[in-house]
């Protein structure tokens, strides 16, 4: 019994699942937009120039976005846009440039266990691709009823998340001190007096 | 929409996270490379919130989660990265060899 029929028992409707290859408009661009992020995260992992690459991840974050619309999490969907393409990258484009990273092509960016780390991720694609195939190839999402919409995501999180939210902002406070107290030199802890890590 | 297809995605985007994790020595593109695999992580936890149909909306607000705690990860992240780099002039985390067990040969430049 694989997992997608243990789950079946909770389901409130019973799913006719069409073929693989009649794709629904939705399917069809889902798997375009899936397509673009593999891509785009492809280029990430290899490019040679550390700007290009925070900008092929911009590409492959949107790219997640619109997945994110197709599966009826609107929510979602604008944070990651907010959060991800707006901040996150934005700080990472700041921490390149401050390390001073070579702005064009540089060649010393992988380091030598480069057959190791693709054979890592191949073994791991391949173990985490072929047991959810295995498990879910007959599990059918029913996005007519699916509850998503931001309505439903905001009365969710304000009415039975409260206190995570909660938690979260306090996660947010504490790194937000730490971030600070890391990177100003003249608070924190006495330096050693050998002079390093004076700026 | 078959459920394959968001899982294949997340599958996907987390080996790549793997894949640039363990092969890239820059610590801002190691950020990345996390970025990604915990994109990969949400793609499945939207999946299955919509999939189950849930009505706590379990799953997106978990997405909604990490990515808070990813934000507040790459900003701590990028400071101690900065710290490395005010002290040590380079941010190559193949260098930073002091916490290793045994000393190991110096790692030379990859052509």
């Amino acid at each position: 019994m694989s997992p997608a029929d243990l789950l079946a028992g909770a389901l409130p409707v019973p799913r006719t699942a069409p073929g693989f290859l009649g794709w629904d408009p939705q399917e069809a661009v889902f798997v375009a937009l899936a397509l673009l992020a593999l891509a785009a995260g492809v280029l990430v992992v290899t490019t040679r120039n550390v700007i290009h690459a925070a900008l092929w991840l911009v590409v492959a974050l949107g790219a997640v976005a619109g997945c994110y619309l197709l599966l009826t999490a609107e929510f979602v969907a604008w944070v990651q846009v907010l959060i991800y393409v707006g901040a996150v990258v934005v700080l990472l484009l700041f921490g390149a440039m401050l390390t001073r990273a070579p702005i064009g092509r540089s060649a010393d960016l992988d380091s030598a266990n480069r057959p190791a780390a693709l054979l890592a991720a191949v073994a791991t694609f391949g173990a985490l691709g072929g047991l959810l195939v295995d498990g879910f190839r007959a599990a059918y999402v029913d996005l007519d009823t699916a509850p998503g919409g931001p309505a439903a995501t905001g009365g969710a999180i304000f009415r039975y998340f409260v206190l995570p939210f909660e938690v979260a902002s306090v996660l947010l406070l504490a790194a937000l001190v730490g971030a600070i107290v890391l990177s100003r030199p003249d608070i924190g802890a006495d330096r050693p007096p050998d002079g390093r890590g004076a700026p | 929409m078959h459920l394959v297809y968001p899982l294949l995605l997340a599958a996907g985007l987390f080996a790549l996270g793997v894949y640039g994790v363990l092969a890239r020595r820059n610590a801002v593109l190691v950020l990345m490379s996390v970025e990604l695999m915990l994109n990969g992580a949400n793609v499945n936890l939207v999946a299955f919130s919509v999939y189950l149909q849930d009505r706590l909306l379990g799953g997106q607000v978990f997405a909604l989660f990490v990515i808070v705690v990813a934000a507040a990860e790459v900003g701590v992240g990028l400071a101690i990265v900065l710290l490395v780099y005010r002290n040590r002039e380079s941010i190559d985390i193949d260098r930073v060899r002091e916490l290793a067990d045994v000393d190991p040969p110096e790692p030379e430049l990859q052509r």
